[in-house]
């Protein structure tokens, strides 16, 4: 895994534009079960952060990642940015602090799913974004080292993000519904999956 | 004037924010500072954690600030501002569990006759007890 400005600018640009992309798609998951705007929120925040790229990418991995997660925090405007703001600036901040890629990345990308789970007091299995989060960091560390990793990461995120459609909302805006969340994908867990599944691409990419 | 603690106000809503603070205003007068904010960054409904920043900043007093919220991407916004404060600034702000427009007449009314930070956080609060 090669981190040379230009391997970084790809995988955000894609990131980002996977996640612009999904916006009609995650509105519609939140129009079902929260209050309609995560799309929107979600595609300002990674507009924002596509208008950073070239800054984003001048900057070592730690910083870059640090970058992102402070413009998602200043620009998403919904809760989305300071969940998804942590979880970069975890990432971020783990990285800074003598760990290394690809060796450590289950523990980089642990400290950002930490940071989500404080920042939201949520746990997972309570139809959020953790429910797709947990089970992709569980695959790294499960399947570090592998050559097949990044297919195991992609399957389990695809997989982890139809299992919250079953489940009854207990936290967020969607456990006002109580029962009536049931049988909707919670839309930060489809946010989640396209960040994964994006990275994930990218990578392939560059194999 | 002796120094009192600071209110602000952070709703999804402008309208509501101002709303709120006008009646915290006409309620409890002019000796507790209020500041409010609502609305995302491009103006829609939302919270704006730069928004919440300033109006923290607008509220500041050497006593503090409590913030009172409504939904919850307005506590999850309010929580990552109070964090991006200067290190001397966070201990002294709070995120209230109290419903916003009621919260905030109780919290102002305690703020006003001088009590502490968490006095004003503890009776908006009591608002929220079963």
């Amino acid at each position: 895994m090669s981190l040379q400005p230009e391997t970084i600018k790809t995988l955000v640009k894609v990131a980002a534009e996977q996640v612009i992309a999904s916006a009609p798609e995650l509105t519609t998951l939140d129009q079902a079960i929260g209050d309609g705007d995560h799309g929107t929120n979600m595609k300002r925040g990674f507009e924002a952060v596509l208008g950073k790229l070239d800054a984003i990418s001048a900057q070592p991995l730690d910083e870059a990642l640090k970058m992102i997660g402070k413009t998602l925090v200043m620009t998403v405007g919904g809760a989305s940015g300071p969940l998804y703001g942590s979880f970069f600036l975890a990432a971020g901040e783990a990285l800074s602090h003598d760990r290394h890629l690809p060796d450590d990345l289950a523990d980089v990308f642990g400290s950002g799913v930490n940071a989500v789970s404080a920042r939201g007091r949520s746990q997972a299995g309570e139809k959020t974004m953790l429910d797709v989060l947990v089970p992709v960091l569980e695959t790294l560390r499960m399947a570090a080292g592998q050559p097949d990793l990044i297919a195991r990461v992609r399957t389990t995120a695809a997989e982890a993000v139809e299992r919250t459609a079953p489940m009854q909302a207990t936290k967020g805006r969607a456990s006002f519904l109580g029962p009536r969340s049931v049988g909707h994908v919670d839309p930060g867990a489809r946010s989640s999956c396209v960040l994964v599944q994006a990275v994930c691409a990218s990578l392939e990419g560059q194999q | 004037m002796t120094d009192t603690v600071g209110i602000v106000i952070v709703s999804h809503s402008k309208d509501i924010a101002k709303g709120t603070a006008d009646m915290v205003r006409q309620m409890v007068g002019s000796e507790v500072k209020v500041a409010f904010c609502g609305g995302n960054p491009d103006g829609g409904l939302g919270t704006s954690v730069s928004l919440i920043i300033d109006a923290i900043n607008n509220a500041w007093s050497t006593k503090g600030v409590a913030i009172l919220v409504d939904l919850g991407g307005a506590e999850t916004n309010s929580e990552m501002a109070v964090e991006m404060l200067e290190p001397a600034r966070r201990d002294l702000v709070v995120v209230c569990n109290a419903p916003i427009v009621e919260g905030a007449v109780m919290a102002a009314t305690e703020a006003a006759g001088g009590s502490s930070l968490a006095q004003v956080k503890a009776v908006a609060e009591e608002l929220s007890a079963d």
